[in-house]
């Protein structure tokens, strides 16, 4: 179901209320008519229904991956999504990132008194709508209100958890001299999409976020390749440059990239050059790094290429003995340099 | 990207690269005057490709960098004791001033704002009527004309809690201060390219006849500074000192007249203190006296106690290019961008930043 039809076949509830408040969240009767409004509904599963604290399941044998995190994202709507999508996505993809398919998460709000109840809802359809995407079950959650002022309209934590592959063999210590650096898509693309709507910065531009699941482009390629896939990464906040250079620093290797290389759309490439930002530290979703073993490189490429989410593949760079901890990155006059760890937020510079 | 890649070709670099090489035959010193080509020349690893003759030092074309320490501290202070909503340009946010950064003052709860326009600025102040609104109004010739804009902007729409802190600074008074300085040693000049956009050529030839040095007036991308570099060499090659112009695709004679109209309509020359330089005289622009209510400076009366620089910082020397960044003992060591002793370490245009970030500097690495 693509977005659109689930916004018609989930239209929101009639309520005798339009905005959350703080008693929404004070776990008494009106927790349980936010809850009843159709927030279960929406989100219906077997173990969702049990309502209660917890989710008890059966695992398989294996190795499981386990992984938290948090999203604060200001504005929470923005071209190609919502905090909703990106709270989904976001740990949907850190589990891929572990060679694991997400199978279970938890969902939990922290609401500014005050958020309308349409806005609530369409954050609400993010989730269903990237949950089912990435067939991931949405088992436990939690609903908290606080005092206007002392949030940003919504912020959302998932953790989840998910099988990890029976060919994966993930770990920064499998990395090696030689190995290729793969990006699955053009990168910066999330980052300038945020940026076009934050205010005070607005600006006209047709760049969509990119936020997606991508452990099926993931499960897909350790079917085949299985160990040969030495590391994979979703480079968000900081970026690229944030990325590679926490890889070199914990293998103590060098990395060498090709500017050239670097697929960046052009929309966003013009962007940058506007803002005065360098598309190596935008955030990104949607996109991951695998770092692979130099004689699979080719057929990796191709086979994430063949994938929707892969299109834009490339390989970008690859480990080295030499240069241990640092980023050099051949530009694309030829000269050399090197790519640090961004201090902190990329500030916009002034001409 | 049309009408940019053009300028960004690996092959027409090499082709410049190979044309000095040709024509060089002694060595040289040349500056370029903006940090935007500084940045540009460290980025692109351009330094390497050049000749070891040609030795490139990295002007004083940072308004970040050259803005003084105290107007930091009268906006830090604005900010958090005067609760104004103090707008500015990224870059000066993480600028250090004595006791605090302005992203600092956001932090402990200042209203600060990142902003591309001033004009934006001017819109925030109208939807806060009860609020002062003051807009950071750093640059150089570049950036004024905006800045200019949005004091006549307020002006007409009846906006009286809109003023500016200006700290606005010239190139041609820079030029000569370094030209006249005893360290320097230098023997030619890429001009700013977009400051000539505005200003034009004219007030550059008496610099080119008293001092006898070659400008040439240049773009920001690859091609444009490997143009305009051989472009210097050959006149000093040949013992000539002209103006010249390589990036006339965007910068015309005359500049651009309706700009300067506005300049000179708000704005007055004034002697001006650069940090790391100290005052160089009539550098610098100051409201005129009819837009008075207009000016951060003369609206909030702020006595700011003026602190001295870090004893340890050489910006001065850099600025001025009479030192490299890395020549500096604490270069990469106790000054960082994380931890910066002064404002060209802040700066992504400022010549400690732009070598820190992006030359190839294995050993300040290590310190991380």
């Amino acid at each position: 179901m693509d977005k659109m039809t689930m916004q018609l076949q989930c239209p929101m509830p009639q309520l005798d209320f339009d905005i959350i408040t703080l008693g929404h969240g004070s776990g008494g009767l009106l927790t349980n008519r936010l809850l009843d409004s159709g927030v279960f509904d929406v989100l219906k599963n077997d173990l969702l229904d049990e309502r209660h604290d917890g989710a008890q399941f059966v695992v398989e044998k294996g190795t499981m991956a386990f992984s938290t995190d948090s999203y604060v994202i200001s504005p929470i709507f923005f071209p190609g999504g919502n905090i909703g999508e990106l709270a989904v996505n976001g740990t949907v993809n850190d589990l891929a990132m572990c060679g694991a398919q997400a199978q279970y998460l938890s969902l939990a709000f922290i609401i500014e008194e005050g958020l309308p109840m349409t806005e609530f809802w369409e954050v609400l359809l993010g989730i269903k709508y990237a949950a089912d995407q990435a067939g991931v079950k949405i088992v436990t959650g939690d609903t908290k209100v606080v005092e206007r002022g002392k949030g940003d309209k919504i912020f959302i934590n998932t953790s989840g958890i998910g099988q990890v592959h029976p060919r994966a063999k993930i770990s920064k210590s499998r990395v090696q001299p030689g190995d290729k650096i793969i990006v699955s898509n053009p990168i910066a693309t999330h980052g300038v999409a945020i940026l076009s709507v934050r205010q005070g910065l607005e600006f006209e531009t047709s760049i969509a976020s990119d936020t997606t699941n991508l452990n099926e482009l993931v499960t897909s390629l350790l079917d085949i390749f299985g160990e040969d896939i030495h590391l994979l990464h979703d480079p968000t906040r900081g970026g690229l440059s944030t990325v590679l250079n926490e890889l070199a620093r914990d293998t103590r290797l060098g990395i060498d990239l090709e500017e050239k290389a670097i697929p960046v759309l052009d929309e966003v490439a013009g962007a940058c050059e506007l803002l005065g930002l360098d598309p190596l530290y935008v955030a990104n979703e949607g996109v991951f790094i695998a770092v692979v073993a130099a004689e699979a490189a080719d057929s990796v490429l191709e086979k994430m290429r063949e994938h929707t989410k892969g299109q834009g593949a490339a390989i970008i760079g690859s480990l080295c003995a030499e240069h241990p901890k640092q980023v050099v990155l051949k530009s694309k006059m030829g000269g050399r340099r090197v790519v640090n760890m961004p201090i902190g937020e990329q500030l916009p510079r002034i001409c | 990207m049309k009408f940019l890649s053009e300028y960004r070709d690996a092959d027409l670099v090499h082709q410049y690269v190979q044309e000095i090489q040709r024509t060089v035959t002694r060595p040289w010193t040349i500056m370029e005057v903006c940090g935007g080509q500084t940045h540009s020349l460290v980025k692109n690893g351009l330094l390497q490709l050049l000749p070891p003759e040609v030795r490139m030092v990295h002007g004083p074309g940072c308004p970040v960098c050259v803005t003084p320490l105290h107007l930091i501290d009268k906006a830090v202070y604005l900010a958090l004791e005067k609760g104004v909503i103090l707008c500015s340009y990224g870059d000066m946010l993480r600028v250090p001033g004595s006791q605090k950064s302005l992203l600092e003052a956001k932090a402990a709860g200042a209203d600060v704002r990142i902003l591309y326009s001033p004009l934006e600025a001017v819109k925030i102040a109208q939807d806060n009527p009860n609020k002062e609104v003051v807009f950071f109004a750093v640059g150089f010739e570049t950036t004024a004309p905006a800045n200019a804009l949005s004091v006549l902007h307020a002006q007409r729409a009846g906006v009286n809690n809109y003023s500016i802190l200006t700290s606005h600074v010239l190139v041609p008074p820079a030029i000569e201060a370094v030209m006249t300085d005893e360290d320097s040693h230098i023997q030619g000049f890429l001009a700013a390219g977009h400051v000539c956009t505005i200003m034009g050529l004219d007030e550059y030839y008496p610099l080119v006849e008293q001092y006898k040095i070659p400008i040439v007036v240049s773009g920001f991308e690859p091609v444009d500074l490997m143009q305009g570099i051989l472009m210097v060499i050959r006149q000093l090659e040949k013992g000539e000192h002209q103006l010249e112009n390589q990036y006339s695709r965007v910068v015309r004679p005359e500049g651009n007249p309706e700009a300067r109209k506005v300049l000179e309509r708000i704005f007055e020359i004034h002697d001006r203190e650069w940090r790391g330089i100290g005052t160089i005289p009539h550098s610098g622009y100051e409201l005129r006296e009819e837009f008075a209510a207009f000016d951060a400076n003369r609206k909030f009366e702020v006595a700011i106690e003026k602190v001295p620089e870090s004893a340890e910082c050489i910006a001065g020397l850099v600025l001025k290019g009479i030192k490299k960044p890395q020549e500096c003992p604490q270069f990469g060591k106790k000054c960082t961008p994380q931890n910066p002793l002064g404002a060209p370490m802040v700066s992504s245009e400022g010549a400690c930043a732009a070598y820190y970030h992006f030359a190839n500097l294995l050993e300040s690495v290590e310190t991380m």
